[in-house]
């Protein structure tokens, strides 16, 4: 039977062991390549089968994503925190570039957005092609319409359509949820109303949803996904291993047939070697 | 040598001088009692003497050696007692063991010496019990035994009765008495209660608004208290004031204000009692005789005061009688008196109280 | 409704087979929040201590200080910590962004506080007699200061409990400091959040009744160590009269 006194250095004397493995926990961090890139991206799944492909191409390289919305992931490009970028926010993109925080903006593939609504389509959309005219007669209807608010790629895009509708969204049935692509789609089911959604994101959670597509196709609506290099990365070597690995054979093949046996059909078309955006 | 002597000790709260002793000392194997009322500044002056607290002048010494809060050689010496057990949670033995542990002695010895206390107490079937369980009595001596079993050469208590039932009050002195009497080199005993002062004390040092204004033997105190306050506060009855008409042979008759009664008082040692001066005047109820009214008592010259009994009441064992009549007075008497005096309300009697059993203070 | 309770049974089957997947998250969470703990313990005691105890210039600011910590919203905490750890921050050269370690300090920052203000109200609690009756049977200060402290242990129990269930039940700083990476920096409240954006709802509810057993299992301590013993602590502290 230990006394008091000694259980309590026994105690203390563990502390630092203890601490000590709690740090080891984080060991891997170093020669790590940081991948900065969106929720939408990666609520999809496709990481999953991307980066272990990329590990297995390049061993020794441990790579890692942080998915947050497209306007913090170019913050973390700002302050140097991630090495390369895979976003889908052209307009911020390009600015981002600009101001020379990042370089080698290369395309990866693509998607489109449509715009769900409810099956009874009150502001009477559904088949429209032109998405910048759907969402003015959205307006017009005074029905409800819940945004991403949250400067995403998603976001920039329905604003890009509301400044080509020539319409400044306001009132009460404008909905700014300042939230993920799920959490705007479970607003937009409960409360009937529309927003503009990523594909992907919509097949996920369709089941769950009482949405239904109702535009799509519109060129507009096309939804552009770029892999950028970071002026300030750590990893400058395996970040441009990734941008070079993404746009490859390899890589692309996993893209184009991602979500097919879930879907029937890929979420994403690949089209590296095209022209940026 | 005297064990412990404070010279000149004061302590200030704020602007209120709250302690002003200018001595007070305890000897080997005494025991000194500290009486006053609440608000003495009684606790002030335990914490001082404790060394818990520092004094803003004067100094105390032990065994000749000036002691200050932090002493290492005085926290060993002098143990006290605070007025709630405090007892620290755990059980009884853990608590009881507690100065053993502080001063390094091995487990074997500490179990010896608790077992030896608690046993000396009558409460070693309490050793195992947890603190939470006890009863105010049973904590009160476990926090007792605590303080004792390091065997300290001078203990201070703080108000050990006053958290007491009355009924446990008197056992509880006893073993008080027996335990500080054997295991304790000399104690100081802060209390309100004069029952406590009287019972256990060698000397008593009353206090007052935080000075120390008599200090002697119980008989001392009581038969020769130094002003009415200290009169009053050990059990002495006050008639208000009066003032000397006549002073011949150590004797002075003093007419008690706003009556014509006049009673004859011997003074106190080393006073003069001239005519004119102005006195308070105290008796002890104990000293009154009650007789009947055409009564002849012995030749001695005494004051004789015709009264009329007011009211009776139980007083312990004896009967307290409420008298009015020129002046009121209280006097203790045994049953067997009240009976053969045939004493109820409104029966006139005599109240007789000898010269010497009548205080008189000067107060021009 | 048929949707739900298709859920629910999926994520019961997901517990009962302990899916890899989940365990691993479950160790992670509580291996980062109880690191994050143990470090509010180092921080939190010392301080609650010395200012329950100590009198000087300024306690009751730093009091009120702490207290404010008790409403610091995760989020902002994991920003802060965030813009220290960023690699265009001061502690930039740690490289500590993105890993567990990020999270612990941040949780960390969090639950100081609660240990250090719960600390400190057990601590005020006890009679200040207690150290003065220790000194007066012979202790050391050193000694008498730590039978105060040692009669406060069951609310200091109890403030690291508190501090636990502030930190694994949240979300916004482990979420900006970690990056809520796969097998890396991904715990309980990261990935409810991210599963159920995918729609793997099954997951989620899966996580959050750990998450919840958790918390319950938390607060039953809690309460049993305050409820159990609050009637002596009451009693003890009606004992206390001012000390003139």
């Amino acid at each position: 039977m230990m006394s008091r006194r000694a259980r309590l250095r026994l105690g203390l004397a563990l502390l630092p062991a203890l601490m000590a493995a709690a740090c080891a926990l984080g060991e891997r961090q170093t020669g790590r390549l940081v991948i900065a890139s969106t929720t939408s991206t990666e609520d999809s799944g496709l990481f999953d089968v991307l980066i272990p492909a990329f590990e297995a191409a390049h061993p020794g390289m441990h790579a890692v994503v942080v998915a947050v919305g497209s306007g913090e992931a170019l913050e973390l490009g700002r302050q140097g925190d991630a090495d390369v970028l895979l976003v889908h926010s052209p307009a911020a993109e390009s600015a981002f570039v600009a101001e020379g925080h990042g370089y080698d903006r290369q395309p990866v593939m693509y998607n489109d957005f449509v715009i769900v609504g409810p099956r009874s389509d009150p502001a009477g959309i559904r088949g429209m092609d032109d998405a910048a005219r759907a969402l003015g007669r959205i307006a017009a209807a005074q029905e409800t319409f819940v945004s991403r608010g949250d400067q995403s790629g998603t976001h920039m895009r329905e604003l890009g359509l509301w400044r080509t509708a020539g319409i400044e969204p306001a009132g009460s049935w404008y909905r700014d949820a300042g939230q993920g692509m799920g959490e705007v789609l479970g607003i937009a089911s409960e409360s009937g109303g529309y927003t503009l959604t990523d594909r992907g994101t919509y097949l996920f959670l369709s089941e769950r949803l009482a949405l239904e597509v109702l535009v799509e196709g519109d060129p507009r609506l096309r939804n552009d996904y770029s892999v950028i290099l970071v002026t300030r990365a750590k990893n400058e070597a395996a970040a441009r291993a990734f941008h070079t690995w993404i746009r490859g054979p390899e890589a692309q093949a996993i893209i184009g047939e991602y979500g097919v046996d879930r879907f029937g059909r890929p979420l994403f078309t690949p089209n590296a070697g095209a022209t940026v955006p | 040598m005297s064990l412990l002597r404070a010279e000149g000790l004061r302590r200030r709260y704020g602007r209120r001088l709250v302690v002003d002793v200018d001595a007070l000392e305890v000897g080997r194997g005494e025991v000194l009692a500290v009486l006053g009322p609440n608000g003495a500044g009684k606790s002030t002056l335990f914490r001082l003497l404790l060394l818990v607290e520092p004094a803003d002048e004067g100094r105390i010494l032990l065994e000749g050696r000036q002691v200050r809060p932090g002493d290492r050689e005085a926290r060993h010496r002098v143990g006290g007692v605070f007025q709630r057990p405090y007892l620290f949670s755990g059980t009884v033995a853990d608590n009881v063991a507690y100065g053993l542990r502080a001063r390094g002695l091995s487990k074997r010895e500490r179990d010896a010496r608790v077992a030896e206390i608690l046993a000396l107490l009558g409460i070693e079937s309490l050793a195992g019990a947890p603190v939470n369980r006890l009863s105010g009595g049973e904590a009160q001596r476990v926090a007792l035994a605590r303080a004792l079993a390091p065997m300290p050469g001078l203990l201070l208590l703080d108000e050990p009765t006053a958290n007491l039932d009355v009924t446990v009050r008197r056992r509880f002195r006893a073993d008080l008495e027996r335990m500080i009497r054997t295991l304790a080199g000399a104690a100081i005993l802060i209390t309100h209660d004069p029952a406590d002062a009287f019972a256990l004390a060698d000397r008593i040092a009353i206090m007052e608004d935080g000075r120390i204004v008599q200090t002697g033997t119980p008989e001392e105190i009581a038969l020769r208290p130094a002003s009415p306050f200290v009169a009053a506060f050990t059990g002495a009855e006050l008639l208000g004031g009066g003032r000397v008409v006549a002073y011949e042979d150590g004797i002075a008759v003093v007419e008690l204000e706003g009556t014509t009664v006049r009673l004859g008082a011997i003074a106190p040692e080393g006073a003069t009692l001239s005519p004119g001066t102005q006195v308070r005047v105290a008796y002890r109820p104990e000293d009154i005789i009650l007789a009947f009214p055409d009564a002849t008592l012995g030749a001695n010259p005494e004051n004789r005061i015709p009264t009329r009994v007011a009211s009776l009441g139980p007083a312990g064992g004896l009967v307290r009688v409420r008298l009015d009549g020129d002046v009121p007075l209280i006097a203790l008497v045994t049953r067997h008196a009240a009976q053969a005096l045939e004493l109820a309300p409104g029966r006139e009697v005599v109240a007789c109280i000898d010269a010497s059993a009548i205080r008189v203070f000067p107060t021009g | 409704m048929e949707l739900f309770t298709q859920s629910l049974r999926e994520a019961a089957r997901l517990l009962f087979e302990a899916s890899p997947y989940l365990v691993e998250i479950v160790v992670r969470s509580l291996r980062v929040s109880g690191s994050a703990v143990l470090l509010g313990i180092l921080i939190g005691i010392p301080i609650g201590i010395a200012v329950g105890l100590g009198r000087f210039r300024g306690r009751q600011i730093v009091i009120a200080s702490i207290h404010t910590g008790f409403a610091l919203p995760p989020v902002v905490v994991g920003l802060f910590v965030y813009m220290l750890l960023s690699r265009s921050g001061p502690l930039g050269s740690l490289e500590l962004l993105f890993t567990p370690t990020a999270m612990i300090v941040a949780q960390a920052l969090l639950a100081a506080p609660y240990v250090a203000g719960i600390t400190l109200a057990a601590v005020q609690a006890v009679p200040p007699e207690v150290r003065l009756q220790a000194l007066a049977l012979g202790a050391s200060p050193r000694r008498a200061l730590w039978t105060h402290v040692r009669e406060a242990r069951l609310g200091i129990g109890a403030a690291v409990v508190a501090g636990f269930g502030a930190v694994i039940s949240e979300v916004g700083a482990v979420m900006m400091v970690g990056g809520n990476i796969l097998g890396e920096t991904r715990v309980m409240t990261t990935a409810i959040v991210l599963e159920t954006r995918r729609g793997n709802f099954a997951v989620a509810i899966a996580l959050g009744l750990i998450l919840l057993a958790l918390a319950f299992a938390v607060n039953l301590a809690l309460t049993r160590l305050q409820q159990g013993r609050w009637t002596a602590m009451v009693a003890a502290s009606r004992d206390r009269e001012p000390v003139r």
